[in-house]
């Protein structure tokens, strides 16, 4: 303990040392650590960055419904719904397969140059469906293998006393999935995040495009290092969360099995 | 003759080309007891599965209460509220509570009020002496009472048919006894049942009719008395002798 203690504080104060008496610190410090920019800089961003919680809110709870539909419709069996198995399996592929900013501009500037009636042309809208799209793809994926990852007894059980499929999927099987896989769907919290920023392409005045905004306008970085404050202020505790949550679980995992 | 509760006639199943069942014929009498015995990977579990409808059948027809429940117009899911099966291990609902457990099939199968069906649960849980293990999950409780618990989540729909498969195999010996005693109760209350086991003196025991499963059909059936005693078929022999020697009959 005492031994960490020491070693890590003489590793980054000699790294701090090193950068602070480097010839380009002062640069650095006026293009991207300068307080007075940040105070300028801050309440705008903070504002924008307030949308991008929102955002991110908002598309979680999306994508966590609609990835654990298309779960559930991918393990359904037999022949009736091989259809939906198709749409499922097509879905997943074609989501994960584009990058998320490709998704981003073609759907945030795409859709609404169609002009099509009735249909929301607003870049807020299509945005936050872009981000659903993909993630609940990739959602889906985790509550499969979590599916998956249930005793197929335990589905034969549910069967046997009269359940239909989806009712022993929604009662019996996925309430396990999910405890298996709640580490790997909090690393998703994290990571949609930060790319509820990529929306910034398409005009939305989040956090980042008001920083983006700033240093525009004045040519200093700070802006940007406000905006990253602010989104390690909120995904570094829920990444901690995670590792925390991950290892309670197995080591209770593993005193059931012993 | 009073009518079978459970006719199967040349029942047939295969598994990715490998064949399971050839041509099981079996007749089952109301209030009858039989115990299916036959080496591991004979098929048992896979009959019983396929008589729940759990597993479909490839050809052959099998009869409940005079209806063919192999039909393709059957809808599985009501003729297995009229069965209960057992498996020999996972029964239970790990992220339920025992009641939960048992009156899950009554809210929501035949959409009984929670109320109701808590009731009946605790009457029968009652009658198998686990009124106090209501409220527990199913981790908290000892592998015969999961068991039992299994058997009454099973009775609750009051099935006339019974599927057990080697209910006890997954037990320490010291709980065994309390598990064989609830299925010697429900033949005294005169219940249909179709036992899988590999414990042979509990099958001598309890069984109306032993049935020997062995190469896709049902070689040889009759009285425990004749197929423990006095075998007809080699197969048959071997296979008893097998356990002899193995200190289990
Ligand atoms: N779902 C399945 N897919 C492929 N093969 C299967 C499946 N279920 C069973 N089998 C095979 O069918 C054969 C019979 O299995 P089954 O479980 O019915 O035997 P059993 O008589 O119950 O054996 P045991 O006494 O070990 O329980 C085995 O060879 C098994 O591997
Ligand atoms: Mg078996």
């Amino acid at each position: 303990m005492l031994i960490a203690v020491i070693s890590t504080v003489v590793v980054f104060g000699v790294i701090v040392v090193l950068v602070l008496s480097s010839e380009a610190w002062p640069a650095v410090q006026r293009q991207f650590f300068s307080w007075t920019h940040f105070q300028a800089a801050f309440p705008k961003v903070l504002g924008g960055f307030w949308l991008d919680i929102k955002m991110f809110l908002f598309a979680e709870v999306l994508i966590l419904g609609i990835g654990l539909a298309v779960a559930m419709a991918r393990s359904l069996r037999g022949p009736a719904f091989l259809p939906l198995r198709i749409i499922t399996i097509a879905y997943i592929d074609l989501a994960r397969g584009l990058p998320l900013l490709l998704l981003i501009l073609l759907m945030g500037f795409g859709i609404p140059a169609l002009q099509l009636p009735g249909v929301p042309n607003g870049a807020l809208f299509w945005g936050i469906a872009a981000l659903v799209f993909s993630y609940a793809a990739y959602t889906a994926e985790v509550y499969r293998a979590g599916i998956d990852s249930v005793h197929e007894s335990q589905r034969m059980s549910a069967r046997s006393i009269g359940l239909t499929q989806t009712q022993s999927l929604w009662h019996v099987v996925v309430p396990q999935a999910v405890r298996n896989v709640i580490p790997a769907l909090l690393n998703g919290f994290v990571s949609l995040q930060k790319d509820v920023a990529l929306v910034f392409v398409l005009g939305v005045r989040e956090g980042l495009r008001e920083a983006d905004i700033y240093n525009a306008r004045t040519f200093n970085y700070t802006s940007y290092i406000a905006a990253a404050v602010l989104f390690l202020l909120v995904s570094v505790p829920v990444a901690r969360f995670t590792d925390w949550y991950s290892d309670r679980d197995r080591r209770r995992k593993q005193a059931m099995s012993t | 003759m009073t009518p079978p509760k459970l006719l199967l006639r040349g029942v047939a199943k295969s598994f990715e080309g490998k064949e399971v069942l050839r041509a099981v014929d079996l007749d089952v009498a109301p209030h009858q007891v039989v115990c299916l015995i036959g080496t591991s990977g004979s098929g048992k579990s896979t009959l019983l599965k396929c008589i729940n409808l759990l597993v479909p059948v490839d050809s052959g027809d099998i009869v409940l209460d005079g209806v063919t429940i192999t039909d393709p117009g059957v809808n599985p899911n009501t003729v297995r509220q009229t069965m209960g099966i057992v498996f020999q291990a996972f029964n239970l609902f790990p992220h339920m509570r025992v009641i939960d457990n048992i009156t899950l099939g009554p809210r929501k199968v035949h959409r009984v009020p929670r109320a109701e069906a808590e009731e009946q649960a605790r009457e029968l849980l009652d009658r198998f002496g686990l009124l106090d293990r209501a409220d527990e999950y199913p981790d908290r409780l000892s592998g015969g009472q999961q068991q039992r618990v299994a058997i009454v989540r099973a009775l609750v729909s009051k099935p006339g048919l019974m599927l057990l498969d080697e209910v006890t195999s997954a037990l320490d010996p010291e709980l065994v006894g309390e598990v064989l005693g609830v299925i010697r109760d429900l033949k005294a209350e005169g219940m249909t049942m179709v036992i899988a086991t590999h414990e042979m003196g509990f099958a001598r025991d309890v069984a109306d009719v032993v049935g020997f499963l062995d190469g896709g059909v049902v070689l040889e059936q009759g009285p425990p008395m004749a197929i423990f005693g006095n075998p007809q078929q080699a197969r048959t022999r071997q296979f008893l002798q097998r356990i002899v020697d193995a200190g289990r009959l």
